[in-house]
């Protein structure tokens, strides 16, 4: 038989070798050229008397098999339900073949038949499908490196492991760890694994395939633990026991509290676990593939597959990168200003493989910012994240400095100094009277114009805004924004450098705010507005989370304090005079700052109180000042206007071209403040919801609590035509 | 309709519900065949006439299960002719069995009846049964379940009850029952349980706590703070009632219903029957209702149930004279006394569970005895006996002397 995904080559002992290696790509994975394969090989390995038994191993350097191909899975267009079951149930049955031969399970269980050795000679990464499949073998062997990462990730694009992941690995390690596991979709490690039971032996590198093949030998008649009379779950399992009773009592309730009834995959998982463990194994992966089939063909997945996975990656490789500009080798970045933001740059960019010149005007300050760096290596090398010989090497390349001079050789620079236009003025000009004539200038801002910086420069071609989120070693998102000179070759080498930093990047055009400052301001601030209406604060603040945002938007506004928001409002009443229009927090905020002195988490409290050693609390005496109400809306109302709030201002951002594309709105919403991650981002939700439903929504909230929620104009005239932000394939 | 009539109510005493507990030795079945013995023993009647018995049981497994009642019926030398029935509604189900025996005397399936209920705590633990509900990830997240425990301190956290509140209700709980105890007000109903050898193992409610005081009670802990924050169950809660911060644990052992063995028997039928057998009728079932309610808070249908049953009667709250709610755990109490403006010295007068303990299929029948009593020992009118119920019901009947 020919394969063209995999090799087969069988011994003289009739032991088949199985060497997964698809051609053309870096790693494999289940796409369907090799379930075609694959099934091709099981049905001829289950009904050819001279194969004896299997090892499954890959051909790739890169690992074993990494999952399923989710480009694929998204392209799935079943004409109905049944089928796009039975297409779902094709890799079950497939992987249920290979274990039993084909024998029906009762046959196995008295002991009628048995079925042929498979072993799994896994020489790097199996994830997902891949540890599925390595999974229905019978023996599993793992070459000793600790770098190897098994595990189920499916419920971080909404799905769960549909090859018997939620079956398998339960019987073999008990229903906690297989919840742990599936529910979370963090790899574990070879040696965790084997603890776990998941895995039988670890051996060097070199030498799976012949461990593998020596099992096999020796055990020419196998029978999988379930397949056999008497089977018991490891640590109980079932309706009755209960250990099983008690441990789905708490997961229900941690899944709960945790995903907030947001993501459809943590309750189909559970549901499989606790189902599964109820009935047999082939009743079991049927009933695992309908879950399958229902997460599938629901808005979740699809909306965390194409925004969490497609388009990050698109645009994490440079999607939106000038394609005739030849990529740019960053080897040496200057950063200027080591303030909080520039030293947190200072440490991505040595991060990413680059050496730095952090420059400052004082050099206690270059120093200090140096120091940011080292609290953070240290940390990772306590808890075990990074190695001492890393970290050392990472803060190696930081070179501390105040001289203009030392600048010379870099091959980009970013500046994070006082957002004051006359400090950039300066340093832009010390900066390009050192550095090579090619080398672009990026300015770190989130507040002002980067085409009023680039005046500054002797090359506006050159200039370029990043914006980075504080703070800059946590936050995944950049925001670049190319002013109005900035050349085609400034946006290049700032998404190469982007690309080093391992940051998601989106391009957003040059207006107040950018993108993601013009979204999250309303939304807060619709939050202070409740406030002043008398909603309770807690209804607030649950509202936000069982929408989905990580943290409610009272705490949110404490963390980037109370004092910035009066201090914005100031600056941005003086500098619009008449042109002003007031958000309607005007008098909260002064209240708050200027006469209760509550400017937020790091001085005096703010919505919070903040008692040391204590849990954060919502401060009581804000009631005094704005007296709740005797109605209070109910949740799903208040929900509604967090969600508009950003859905709204999002929306108009794209209707003006801030964000070119639908991609760059999503991504740029939940890698830049969290924007709920099960919907895809704001517009893969008004795609979800209906463009009609959110106009009409958007309206209605308009005439109810004003002029804000109005949706825009293209909105209006999409929703009329029946048009789609993501058109009608994606 | 026909009316139906009590005619006589019997119960254990509530042994501790534990190994050291003087009923841990007696088996669930026996609890259950003493009580029907003294229903047709002190009434003087052939068991034959019975035609009907409803009994209450919550984890009708192991020794309790297949049918307890039926096994319990032919254990106490009843006829065979006499059937019978496990019901569960949780912590109602014993004066739910009531209502179904009532219910069968007034439709005319039967003329003479018994409800009733046993639980044996010590030796088929709650829980004993599994149940989707809790366990079934579809029903617990549709649900938003959270045990009891927790519902009870959201009701105190949603309607305003500190740790001192619920702390005094039980102390008071505690005097009440230590005193009619004192006062032998329990003695018309009460059946002492007998051992193998025929010797008296327990004639009195054993976990009554006399000397119970707000020091004793305050020195306690929280019961339900590591479940509620650990496990996520508090979480859970707020979800469902988004505007409270968080939810404050004041329940513990000592204001909650204590677990306790026993089991209870209420002798119903209609007015011929009586006349026929001589017995007197010493209460009208005067109306029945259950319901069901948010299941998160799960404990607040008592005000609903009470208000359904009131309807049906055509009465007020002002037309009750005595009120006996189930003492699950204080705050259940103090909210519905909240909700119906009733004042305490109207309701549980005579203590409850939080003294005298809670077995759980038993409970309604026992409660609906003691109100039988005390409207003839204090000579009033109307009681209306209600429980709050797992998963978010209620149960109530409203009685009036004849």
């Amino acid at each position: 038989m020919s394969y063209e995904t995999i090799t087969v080559d069988t011994d003289s002992d009739g032991i088949a070798l199985v060497t997964i290696d698809l051609p053309g790509v870096s790693m494999n994975v289940w796409n369907e050229a090799l379930m075609r394969d694959f099934s091709a090989f099981v049905d001829d390995f289950a009904a050819n008397d001279e194969i004896k038994g299997a090892v499954i191993t890959s051909g790739k350097a890169s690992g074993f098999l990494a999952g399923a191909d989710l480009r694929m899975l998204g392209g799935v267009k079943a004409s109905s339900i049944t089928e796009a079951f039975e297409s779902a149930f094709g890799l079950n049955a497939m992987l249920r073949k290979l274990e039993t031969s084909g024998h029906p399970a009762k046959a196995l269980q008295n002991g009628q038949a048995h079925a042929k050795p498979v072993a799994a000679a896994v020489n790097g990464l199996a994830l997902g499908g891949g540890l599925e499949l390595v999974l229905a073998c019978h023996h599993r062997v793992i070459a000793d490196n600790p770098k190897i990462q098994l595990g189920v990730p499916e419920v971080q694009v909404g799905l769960l492991p549909g090859g018997g992941g939620t079956q398998r690995i339960p019987r073999l390690a008990g229903l906690q760890n297989a919840a742990m596991m599936a529910t979370q979709g963090k790899p574990i490690d070879p040696n965790t694994a084997k603890s776990y039971g998941i895995i039988q032996e670890i051996v060097p590198a070199e030498e799976v395939v012949a461990k593998a093949k020596e099992w096999v030998k020796a055990n020419p008649k196998v029978t999988q633990p379930w397949d056999k009379k008497g089977f018991k779950y490891p640590g109980g399992g079932g309706a009755m026991d209960p250990r099983a009773v008690q441990f789905f009592m708490a997961a229900n309730a941690m899944a709960q509290s945790q995903a907030q009834h947001n993501y459809p995959a943590i309750q189909a998982i559970l549901s499989c676990l606790y189902e599964g463990s109820i009935v047999p194994f082939d009743t079991a992966i049927r009933i695992e593939s309908k879950y399958f089939t229902k997460l599938l063909s629901g808005p979740t997945s699809r909306n965390m597959i194409r925004t969490l996975f497609i388009n990050k990656q698109a645009a994490e490789k440079g999607e939106q990168r000038p394609k005739d500009v030849p990529a740019t080798d960053i080897k040496r970045v200057g950063v200027l200003g080591a303030g909080m933001m520039g030293a947190g740059i200072a440490y991505v960019t040595a991060k990413g493989g680059m050496d730095v010149v952090l420059l400052d005007r004082d050099l206690d300050y270059a120093e200090k910012g140096k120091a940011y760096s080292a609290k953070i290596v240290e940390k990772g090398v306590s808890r075990g994240k990074v190695t001492k010989e890393k970290g050392e090497a990472l803060l190696a390349r930081i070179t501390p400095t105040t001289d203009y001079n030392d600048l010379k050789d870099v091959d980009m620079i970013i500046e994070a100094v006082f957002e004051d236009p006359d400090v950039k003025s300066d340093v832009i000009k010390k900066a390009e009277a050192v550095i090579g004539k090619d080398v672009i200038f990026a300015s770190n801002t989130s507040t002002l114009p980067i085409t009023g910086l680039a005046k500054y420069s002797e090359r506006p071609d050159q200039f370029i805004g990043i914006h980075f989120f504080s703070p800059v070693d946590k936050m995944p998102l950049v925001e670049i924004i190319p002013g109005d000179k900035s050349g085609d070759r400034s946006l290049a080498t700032a998404l190469d450098y982007v690309r080093q930093i391992k940051k998601t990047p989106i391009v957003v055009k040059d207006t107040r705010g950018f993108y993601t400052n013009r979204v999250v301001p309303p939304y807060l601030g619709e939050a202070m507005i409740m406030v002043q209406e008398g909603i309770k604060p807690a209804l607030i603040e649950n509202a936000a989370k069982s929408l989905g945002m990580p943290v409610g938007p009272l705490a949110l506004t404490d963390e980037t304090s109370l004092s910035l928001g009066h201090m914005l409002m100031q600056s941005t009443k003086k500098e619009l005079g008449d042109q002003y229009k007031p958000s309607g927090n005007e008098e909260l905020l002064e209240k708050m700052v200027v006469t209760l002195g509550r400017h937020g988490r790091k001085s005096g409290g703010g919505f919070y109180e903040y008692p040391e050693g204590g849990k954060k609390h919502l401060w009581q005496g804000l009631s005094e000042h704005f007296p709740v109400a005797d109605e209070q809306p109910s949740v799903e109302e208040v929900k509604e206007r967090l969600l508009y709030a950003q859905l709204v201002p999002a929306a108009q951002c794209f209707a003006e071209g801030i964000v070119s594309d639908p991609q760059s709105a999503d991504l740029g919403a939940i890698f830049g403040w969290g924007f709920a991650p099960w919907t895809g981002g704001p517009m893969s939700h008004i795609d979800t919801i209906g463009m009609e439903t959110f106009v009409r929504k958007a309206e209605s909230l308009a005439q109810k609590y004003g002029a804000r929620f109005n949706p825009p104009q293209s909105f209006r005239d999409m929703a009329k035509a029946g048009d789609k932000l993501y058109g009608k394939a994606a | 309709m026909t009316e139906a009539y009590i005619y006589d109510a019997v119960r254990t005493p509530r042994g501790k519900g534990k190994a050291d507990g003087s009923l841990h030795e007696i088996t669930p079945v026996q609890l259950a065949t003493q009580v029907l013995e003294a229903v047709r023993d002190r009434n003087e009647i052939d068991a034959g006439e019975i035609e009907d018995v409803a009994f209450g049981c919550v984890s009708p497994v192991g020794e309790q299960g297949a049918v307890v009642t039926r096994t319990a019926i032919l254990n106490a030398g009843y006829p065979e002719t006499t059937s019978g029935i496990q019901v569960n509604r949780f912590c109602a189900s014993g004066l739910e069995a009531i209502n179904i025996a009532a219910a069968k005397v007034k439709a005319g399936e039967a003329d003479l009846t018994i409800g009733g209920g046993v639980e044996h705590m010590s030796r088929v633990p709650m829980g004993s049964d599994g149940g989707a509900w809790p366990t079934d990830p579809e029903t617990a997240f549709k649900t938003y379940f959270v045990p009891q425990g927790i519902s009870a301190d959201l009701i105190a956290t949603k309607y305003g009850f500190s740790r001192d509140d619920v702390d005094a209700y039980a102390v008071e709980s505690q005097k009440r029952a230590a005193q009619s105890w004192k006062e032998k007000r329990f003695e018309k109903s009460i059946v002492p349980v007998r051992d193998v050898i025929g010797e008296v193992a327990l004639d009195h409610d054993e976990t009554v706590r006399a000397n119970t005081d707000m020091q004793s009670l305050g020195a306690l802990s929280p019961s339900f703070t590591m479940f509620g924050e650990n496990f996520g169950f508090d979480a859970v809660a707020l979800q469902k009632y988004a505007d409270l911060e968080k939810i404050n644990h004041v329940h513990h052992a000592g204001n909650s219903s204590g677990i306790v063995d026993g089991a209870a028997a209420v002798l119903v039928g209609n007015e011929e029957i009586g006349k026929k057998l001589g017995l007197r009728p010493r209460v009208r079932i005067r109306s029945m209702a259950s319901i069901g309610s948010e299941p998160t808070i799960m404990l607040t249908g008592p005000e609903f149930a009470a208000k359904k049953a009131l309807a049906k009667a055509g009465m007020t709250p002002g037309d009750i004279d005595l009120w006996e709610l189930n003492e699950a755990f204080a705050s259940v109490v103090l909210r519905f006394m909240q909700a119906l403006d009733i004042d305490h010295s109207d309701i549980n007068v005579n203590g409850g569970a939080i003294a005298m303990g809670h077995p759980l299929g038993a409970t309604g029948a026992m409660i609906m005895g003691t109100m039988v009593d005390e409207l003839e020992r204090s000579g009033k009118n109307t009681a209306l006996i209600t429980l709050c119920i797992g998963a978010g019901m209620g149960t109530a009947t409203i009685i009036e002397r004849v």
